[in-house]
């Protein structure tokens, strides 16, 4: 067990991958892998997640710096979205007379 | 801890995603951690009896299309190994316990690749039997191993269809090339179909792996699938399948088959198949061989960091 976790500090770091798929379009995550650094990620990011031309650009984070919500919190953060309908378009009634609003 | 149970049995009901800071049972988290490295290990695996024909396919076309196929599997195999991880274990953790022997890998890739057609063979039904049982798990219920596999499916089909061409050339060719593409064929057939996994009667995993929507169909139904298609385009190629006892049987709708060798399964499984210590030297020998190549580059990241710290503190 000793030896394992000797060779678990050896393990390069864990990195996020994020692609721009065509110009104007958000980075979106498409998966994680390894890497010494952030130059090497990029590159493996390049061969393993952009061989059928699935992007123009690449985002590389460490995976430690990403900070996620805990799934338990989802009522208390989310909920309260629930009763504020006013806040879409929708919730208004306009005149039919109304154009281009 | 019930709560909890309920919560997760209910999005399971209602084919919502399990995602990595959910609640699991541990069951199911270790179940999907065994069923993903194994799936993992099974195209690094794969490169090897492939990796075999790339200095000596035929032609450039095939050898540049080889080494794509190859690349590929070694993708897969990362995304694969990535989704594991976001269940807990390390990467290491993993590669040691192929390396031990711990966990297995498909015994497909314990057969040997002895001629040119065997890269067909083994693009057409070894990869064609791995779509059929990828296909329904890009809807499992475990979002990161579903996401993983929409990105392999996705490839897949491009493998399949090259080994389908190399078999059709070959068919097409001389009488020498037509022999050779009908004896891989019957050298990969019966494999193929073991690579479902034992029948449902002996595959006790099987009900709660459905339940949980970490398998979708039954190792017999998938089987039986790829036997209705596959015999179709074995037609097509004008080669006949290994298997006297095939007939289609219009009540079931489908193709019976003859018996499957299951003792041969059972050991291969166990490590007595033809190629299986060669497969587990050659990855071990790979890792040993690759260790200061890994720890340069560590090294090297460390020192570099070191160095920009240093600088922004002088700076300061």
């Amino acid at each position: 067990m000793s030896e394992l976790s000797n060779k678990e500090k050896a393990e390069w770091p864990l990195w996020e991958v994020f692609i721009r798929s065509k110009a104007g379009l958000d980075h979106k995550h498409v998966g994680s892998l390894h890497a010494a650094d952030a130059d090497m990620a990029i590159e493996n990011a390049r061969d393993v997640y952009t061989r059928r031309m699935e992007g123009i650009s690449l985002w590389v984070v460490e995976s430690k710096y990403v900070h996620a919500s805990n799934p338990d919190d989802a009522g208390s953060l989310y909920d309260p979205a629930n009763d504020k309908i006013y806040r879409h378009p929708t919730f208004y009634n306009l005149p039919d007379e109304v154009k281009y609003m | 801890m019930d709560a909890f149970k309920q919560h997760f049995d209910e999005k399971i009901d209602k084919e919502l995603t399990i995602e990595p800071k959910d609640w699991m049972p541990d069951e199911y988290r270790k179940t999907l951690i065994r069923q993903i490295s194994q799936h993992a290990h099974s195209e690094i695996v794969g490169m090897l009896p492939e990796g075999n024909w790339i200095t000596r396919a035929p032609s450039l076309r095939r050898k540049a299309v080889l080494l794509a196929k190859v690349q590929d599997e070694a993708g897969h195999g990362l995304y694969l190994y990535s989704a594991a991880e976001t269940l807990g274990i390390s990467r290491d953790e993993m590669l040691d316990q192929l390396h031990t022997g711990k966990a297995k890998y498909s015994s497909i890739f314990n057969y040997p690749t002895i001629t040119w057609a065997d890269m067909g063979a083994i693009g057409w039904l070894v990869d064609g039997a791995a779509i059929m049982n990828q296909v329904p798990l890009c809807r499992t219920s475990y979002g990161p191993y579903a996401r993983a596999m929409v990105r392999v499916c996705k490839e897949e089909s491009f493998h399949q269809r090259q080994g389908f061409e190399i078999m059709l050339t070959l068919s097409n060719g001389s009488a020498i090339q037509k022999k050779m593409a009908q004896d891989a064929l019957n050298r990969w057939w019966w494999p193929s179909l073991m690579m479902f996994g034992p029948p449902d009667a002996e595959s006790p995993h099987t009900e709660q792996s459905v339940r949980w929507r970490i398998k979708r169909f039954t190792n017999d139904e998938l089987r039986q699938k790829f036997v209705d298609v596959t015999v179709e385009q074995a037609k097509v190629l004008g080669l006949t399948i290994p298997d006297p006892e095939l007939k289609w049987n219009e009540e079931r709708g489908h193709y019976d088959m003859g018996p499957i060798n299951w003792d041969e399964f059972w050991n291969v499984v166990k490590g007595n198949g033809p190629c299986n210590k060669q497969r587990l030297d050659t990855r071990r020998q790979a890792w040993e061989d690759g260790a200061w190549v890994r720890d340069a580059a560590m090294a090297y990241a460390n020192k570099k960091a070191a160095r920009s710290n240093k600088k922004t503190a002088e700076a300061a």
